[in-house]
């Protein structure tokens, strides 16, 4: 098996999976390569992230990527959400094979997305 | 944990009869079927006996097998054998478009080389059309190399009807067999194949070793030169204790070929009936196309293909898939490619290959754990909504 015991229980058992009714920030965004794609519903008030869930079409590393970035935003302000890298998540869940680093930009890249129209 | 194991068309276990009849060949078997002392003609005797299994497995005669490492190689020796030796005629090479890597990317390089492939295109069912062959040869065509059976979809290619084609335009012909012996009837004669490639671990034989089919008469340039084993064809001191083993191999897939294709035939389809009751919006892929009878490849909608493989194999499943997530290019396999899908269509696909070890209890597993996979998957996809 190519992945950590922590990546695989993310994906076995995702946190945050799920829509966000009352979200105020909302984004999808897809790896036109492989065909993965995340949506990300984030609850944002005063430069902060109170809520966040995902939910993901893709492989076991794009599901477990996006459901740790997303449980780890969470409380986090706008600044520090939008510094989170791929490098970060990737590292978190005990690193990935270098052919797989792309799935982890979904995430990233979800949480500038949605955070698009906040200062 | 409970491991079953339906990746047969990627490798199969070696059968108990295969590795007794190799074990003695290590040490007391042990000696170079080129000499002549006692120890040696042992040997000899033994690699004889192997090339007639596997002669009879295919109706060769015993001069036409040439003992090598592999599928791989004995690919790459009968597409760049026959290009060698065939230079002056022409540099034009047929083939198709869901070819193995071991075709493809080998007729690839002779494209740079300055060689000229035309690449057939396959029908939805992943099958070439004979009438495309016809069209495709030249006076320049050196080679048409078509397989007989795809390792991802499992369509069987009409290779008798080329056969007669190839035959009538006097072009050397070539066939990837390695996923069709030991599991359909195969005879080179009536199939009119020049040359036909066998691997010895497809079909419950040991790894590095394998077999090409050379039609008496045909010239071929050898890629590796040495002692003048094997008829000059390949060079080295043979893997006698692989080449006993494929040997044994062999021979039980010629006396079980009946019973076991029409047992791997009724789990397929019943893997694949029950598959279709408990799983909304899947579909198979081949389904209608002449297909080997271990092979299932399916795609599901709103699921991934490498998800639902390392899913499956936590829970002890052993299957493949040609999602572009479970390849290190990020392409999607291209042979779903080949056969009009989208990279979409081939995110969620999955590969089931069995042997004749699989059982009803095998099938009775996946037909419990997969549906709760494909729910879970797809409760998590932001395009799903359950009907």
């Amino acid at each position: 098996m190519p992945y950590s015991s922590k990546l695989l229980d993310y994906f076995e058992n995702p946190r945050c999976a799920g829509e966000l009714p009352d979200a105020n920030a909302i984004a999808e965004v897809a790896n036109p390569v492989c065909g993965d794609v995340m949506k990300l519903w984030l609850k944002v008030a005063d430069n902060r992230i109170l809520d966040a869930r995902f939910k993901t079409q893709g492989c076991s590393a794009a599901i477990a990527t996006s459901s740790y970035a997303t449980e780890m935003i969470i409380g986090m302000d706008l600044q520090q959400a939008r510094a989170v890298t791929k490098e970060q998540i990737a590292e978190a869940l005990g690193g990935l094979p270098q052919s797989k680093m792309h799935c982890s930009v979904l995430a990233s890249d979800a949480i500038r997305a949605a955070l698009k129209g906040f200062a | 944990m409970r491991r079953i194991y339906l990746d047969s068309n990627a490798t199969t276990p070696m059968r108990p009869e295969v590795s007794a009849a190799m074990i003695p060949l290590f040490d007391g078997d042990f000696g170079n079927p080129s000499s002549i002392h006692w120890f040696g003609q042992q040997a000899k005797s033994l690699l004889d006996e192997a090339r007639q299994h596997v002669a009879r497995l295919i109706n060769a005669e015993t001069s036409e097998i040439v003992f090598l490492s592999g599928g791989t190689e004995a690919d790459n020796l009968a597409i760049r054998g026959i290009a060698e030796a065939q230079k002056a005629r022409g540099r034009h090479i047929i083939s198709s478009m869901i070819e193995h890597h071991a075709v493809l990317h080998t007729c690839k390089d002779l494209e740079k080389q300055g060689w000229e492939i035309t690449w057939l295109k396959v029908s939805t069912d992943g099958l070439v059309n004979p009438d495309d062959v016809r069209r495709a040869i030249r006076p320049d065509t050196a080679l048409i190399t078509v397989m007989h059976a795809n390792n991802e979809i499992g369509s069987i290619q009409p290779i008798e009807e080329i056969g007669t084609i190839a035959a009538e335009a006097d072009v050397y012909f070539h066939s990837d067999g390695v996923q069709a012996v030991g599991k359909i009837p195969v005879d080179v004669k009536r199939l009119k194949v020049d040359l036909y490639s066998m691997s010895a671990h497809k079909i419950h034989g040991p790894k590095g070793v394998g077999a090409l089919y050379v039609k008496k008469g045909t010239t071929l340039k050898p890629l590796v030169t040495g002692g003048g084993h094997e008829r000059n064809r390949r060079s080295g001191t043979e893997n006698v204790p692989g080449i006993v083993g494929f040997g044994r191999a062999a021979q039980l897939a010629r006396e079980g070929l009946e019973i076991e294709s029409a047992h791997l035939r009724r789990l397929r389809d019943r893997l694949e009936s029950g598959l279709k009751a408990r799983i909304p919006s899947i579909h198979i892929n081949a389904e209608t196309a002449p297909r080997l009878p271990n092979t299932s490849n399916i795609m599901v909608d709103f699921a991934e293909g490498e998800g639902m493989l390392i899913s499956l194999d936590l829970k002890g499943v052993a299957v493949s898939t040609g999602s572009a997530c479970s390849s290190g290019s990020l392409e999607p396999s291209h042979v779903l490619t080949a056969i009009g899908k989208t990279p979409d269509e081939a995110h969620g696909s999955l590969r089931f290959s069995l042997s004749a070890m699989n059982t009803d209890a095998d099938v009775d597993y996946v037909l419990e754990v997969l549906p709760t996979i494909v729910e879970r998957l797809r409760a998590l996809s932001p395009y799903y909504k359950r009907a």
